[in-house]
């Protein structure tokens, strides 16, 4: 009652409270701990519990860990290494010294091994102006042309089936413009089948005539000797970038108006989907053989490829249909009311909002795809869950598999994370509606 | 009813002396609809609608929801499809031919309800779209064009801002600028203040006379009285798909014909 006058009405405050700290409970590390941790009875519970597992967990693992081999040869050398210690065994971690190039790039000739790696730089370079706004824009055509450096340079022959195969794009793409002044559709009709006649007439005697006159190339690689995360790569990310656009062109293709265009779009996606992946893996090995025409070979990676691109693409598309859907019809009205034809409307309107709202599905997805790529071991193909098969079969390492499955899912995890993280920096980036 | 006039005006406070001086009524014809009919299924929307609108008309569409008078201006760039009778815009007849629908459409803009602005896109993006997709215009003299636009609404220092951050007043200035940007002979208006608080409607109001005062040819649905009275050379009341009655607004305020007219005028009127 110091500074306050009680036997007045009026009330004049004389001497002010200087400013206090909050008390303990209130504050700092105790603070975050009653709010995060302590929350209540259950909270609690839970927490303890956790910390219970956690500990477990460590105290199971930590030891086999600390007792890890990087130096041997086999697995008989590191138990000698552990009976020598007189320790229990532990981690050995010698397989992947031992196997590391093996499990990177399969048999491909060690030679040739800076060819998947420089396909790989160059792959870093192409995602750049896809991924990144700051990278320069020039660097599109860059990644536009990587596909074919990329085959060429994996599988390497004649640079000539590659330049072929590419001009094909560029056939559409002046088809595309001669025919402009003849109209939208019957330009894009064209530019349409115009590739598709090139590659299947002109594509392979053009390539065999230039390698005749002008013989440029490297060694070639057969497709039995890819494997490991070179396999998967491959797969992996030729399937996520055709799968997108595919995904795109279903989604709107089973929104159509065209009935035809439509009950096609809705019966592929809904074939493709209730079909599992690894029939489709076993009908690209062993029964496309039987269906296409005698004497042609057709690589068994590119089969694969386009399997698990038309799988992806199928769900791919359901998930695009959802963002699709999750737009008002505002948007499709204004675009309409100002004059945008249907593929401008498409292009700068509907679709820039939708695969925004798809991302968590579109990169699940894509994540999805990516550890299915391991199924390709069932059709014979050493990606690294089958070269790890083919590495405990042999006699150094026989009996050894946590190990090697750890390596391979901490790879795997790293670039599922990556994807994961990206997508959630790319949901920051584009989120304008500042809700 | 009574035989006063109401004053209409004090609503929303369109106190401004409106400039009539180009707003002059021409005889040559911007749209001309005849015997048109739509269904919705069963539902028959719009029955035999005969309508003529002259270049320079300014024509206040009105009457009870669900009358069709929405789905008669949206018949107008064709985002409804009708199913009878004709349409012809700027001499373009409306089928179903895409080019002629696209061509209609870039020249008569069109503002929405719910101003319908594209989210992902900045003020500045979303007035050039248009006018550099549709029109091929080089995107530096598009932008111009653009923050002549905003500035004539009223809002060139938003033009970076995405239109999430937008009060709803200015959003709808931004959706009339963007159709602006497309230099439209006709412009329609489907129930633009409809959606927002009061404070906001008068400053969509002003923009709206001011581009009446410039003599485009504009028909509002709108319930905004007052701004009929002041701007309108035309009302047309519409019920059950039907045009009912239309007159200047004056006599149409003063002297309703029908009964249905009466009825909704008191109605919205609050007497």
């Amino acid at each position: 009652m110091s500074d306050t006058h009680a036997q007045t009405v009026a009330f004049v405050r004389d001497t002010m409270i200087p400013e206090q700290v909050p008390p303990v409970t209130e504050r700092g590390a105790v603070k975050w701990l009653r709010e995060n941790l302590f929350n209540g009875w259950l909270s609690t519970v839970l927490t303890v519990l956790s910390l219970l597992v956690v500990a477990w967990m460590v105290l199971e693992t930590g030891p086999w860990l600390m007792r890890s081999v990087w130096d041997a040869g086999s697995l008989s050398e590191c138990r000698r290494i552990w009976a020598e210690a007189g320790v229990p065994a532990g981690a050995c971690w010698g397989v992947i010294n031992d196997r590391l190039h093996q499990l990177l790039f399969g048999f491909y000739p060690p030679h040739l091994y800076w060819r998947p790696v420089l396909a790989l730089a160059l792959l870093l370079v192409a995602l750049g102006p896809i991924l990144f706004p700051w990278v320069p824009r020039k660097l599109i055509w860059f990644s536009a042309a990587y596909p074919f450096m990329a085959y060429f340079l994996l599988w390497g022959g004649s640079i000539w089936l590659p330049v072929s195969a590419a001009l094909g794009f560029v056939v559409a793409g002046a088809v595309l413009v001669l025919l402009r002044p003849l109209g939208t559709l019957p330009a894009t009709l064209a530019a349409f089948l115009a590739p598709l006649l090139w590659w299947a007439v002109a594509a392979g005697p053009f390539a065999s005539v230039m390698s005749d006159l002008l013989p440029v190339g490297i060694e070639f690689v057969r497709s039995d000797r890819f494997g490991g995360f070179l396999i998967s790569l491959v797969i992996g990310v030729t399937g996520i970038s055709l799968s997108l656009p595919l995904g795109i062109l279903l989604a709107l293709g089973r929104q159509s108006d065209m009935i035809l265009i439509k009950s096609i779009c809705v019966t592929f996606i809904e074939f493709i989907r209730g079909v599992p992946l690894i029939t489709l893996l076993f009908t690209a090995s062993l029964l496309l053989n039987y269906f296409l025409p005698p004497g042609t070979s057709f690589d068994l990676i590119l089969r694969v490829i386009i399997m698990v691109t038309l799988f992806a693409a199928a769900y791919m598309a359901e998930v695009i249909r959802g963002g699709l859907a999750a737009l008002p019809r505002g948007q499709y009205e204004a675009a309409d009311a100002l004059g945008l034809d249907y593929w401008k409307a498409q292009r700068l309107i509907i679709m820039p909002q939708a695969l925004r709202i798809a991302i968590p599905g579109i990169v699940n997805t894509f994540i999805g795809l990516f550890k299915d790529t391991t199924l390709v071991v069932f059709i014979g193909l050493l990606d690294p869950i089958g070269l790890s098969n083919a590495i405990r079969a042999s006699s150094d390492w026989q009996g050894i598999y946590w190990e090697l499955f750890i390596f391979i899912g901490a790879v795997f995890f790293v670039f599922c994370f990556g994807m994961s993280r990206y997508s959630m920096y790319l949901e920051r980036r584009l989120r304008t509606d500042h809700r | 009813m009574t035989d006063t006039v109401p004053d209409l005006s004090i609503e929303h406070g369109i106190d401004r002396k409106i400039d009539t001086r180009k707003m002059k009524v021409t005889s040559e014809v911007a749209i001309q609809i005849t015997k048109m009919n739509k269904w919705f299924g069963q539902f028959h929307v719009l029955r035999d609608i005969d309508m003529t609108v002259h270049r320079g008309e300014r024509i206040v569409v009105c009457g009870p929801s669900g009358s069709g008078k929405s789905t008669l201006i949206r018949c107008i760039n064709r985002l409804e499809e009708h199913q009878s009778g004709q349409i012809i815009v700027d001499g373009t007849e409306l089928t179903s031919d895409l080019k002629n629908i696209d061509k209609v459409r870039s020249e008569v803009g069109m503002v929405f309800q719910h101003f319908n602005l594209f989210p992902h896109l900045t003020i500045l993006e979303n007035c050039t779209l248009a006018p550099i997709w549709v029109r091929k215009i080089p995107k530096k003299e598009a932008e111009e064009i653009a923050m002549h636009f905003l500035e004539k609404v009223k809002i060139p220092e938003q033009a970076l801002k995405y239109p999430g951050q937008l009060s709803g007043g200015q959003q709808q200035r931004v959706a009339i600028a963007r159709s602006l940007c497309m230099k439209p002979r006709i412009m329609l208006f489907d129930e633009p203040t409809s959606a927002l608080d009061p404070e906001m409607i008068k400053e969509v109001l002003d923009t709206m006379i001011q581009l009446a005062e410039e003599g485009m040819t504009m028909i509002c649905v709108t319930h905004e009285m007052g701004f009929a009275q002041a701007v309108a050379n035309r009302v047309v009341f519409m019920d059950q798909g039907q045009i009912v009655e239309q007159n200047e607004p004056r006599e149409f305020f003063r002297n309703p014909q029908s009964e249905r007219t009466k009825l909704f005028l008191s109605q919205i009127l609050g007497h």
